[in-house]
């Protein structure tokens, strides 16, 4: 199972693992999808400390649980990001979307 | 340029393989004695690459990637990914950040991400005949590297 969550009062922790490419993404973004369905918080930490590879793929993710959140008046924020995930969402500025700590 | 050491690896056009790629890659690239940093550079990269392949190049059928792995003098890697596939009508705009003709899994940051990773990207492409994507990055000598 790609993702994990933890969720109280109105938080939820979500923690990302394995290897974010294209190829696994899909999955991933439904099962996030659903799981920011069912727990509707309003503050949402994605934890990506079990991330061992991320390509733009992941990119494409991050950019859709924040519209996600968007849509429910929440907040997003990203934290626990491994080097080489931090260096993809560098490059690609994600940083002036999504918090990233 | 000369190429001291090469080796082509040919796959289907199948997501499955972008993990596949990632790892031939590096470990070719292991030679070079390459840092953890720069493996993970070379991986990106490449997945990069393959990954346009498989969802631009052949968009409703599987086709073949070519992927070409060099060694070249001043211990530069060359990774060049080869596909036959439907090609790109207008390569500057593909290159721009943000532009994708793909569906909302792609970020449209690929070129991007092989531009900031790798020294040099070259893509050459012509419409119903494929695209050819070349990147070169030196890789710092250390000791125990290939020589």
């Amino acid at each position: 199972m790609p993702i994990t969550v933890n969720s109280q009062a109105g938080s939820a922790t979500i923690a990302l693992s394995g290897e974010i490419d294209h190829h696994g993404a899909r999955t991933m973004m439904g099962q996030l999808e659903d799981a920011i369905a069912q727990i509707l918080p309003m503050r949402l930490t994605l934890d990506l400390s079990g991330v061992t590879f991320m390509d733009s793929s992941g990119i494409a993710v991050l950019l859709r649980a924040l519209r996600q959140m968007q849509q429910l008046g929440g907040s997003l924020r990203v934290t626990a990001i491994p080097v080489q995930a931090r260096r993809v969402l560098d490059a690609a500025g994600v940083g002036r979307l999504i918090p990233l700590e | 340029m000369k190429a001291i050491d090469q080796t082509t690896i040919v796959f289907s056009s199948r997501s499955a393989n972008e993990g596949f790629a990632r790892s031939c890659a590096a470990c070719f690239a292991a030679q070079l004695d390459p840092t953890l940093d720069e493996v993970a550079d070379i991986k990106t990269a490449v997945s990069e690459a393959v990954t346009n392949s498989i969802v631009h190049a052949y968009p409703d059928r599987l086709g073949r990637i070519t992927l070409r792995l060099r060694l070249l003098e001043g211990n530069v890697l060359e990774v060049q990914v080869k596909d036959s596939g439907v090609g790109i009508p207008d390569v500057e705009r593909a290159r721009t950040p943000l532009f994708t003709t793909g569906s909302e899994e792609r970020s449209g940051m690929g070129f991007t991400i092989m531009e900031s990773f790798m020294d040099s990207l070259k893509v050459r492409s012509a419409i119903g005949k494929g695209t050819t994507v070349t990147m070169r990055k030196r890789i710092a000598r250390r000791t125990g590297g290939a020589r």
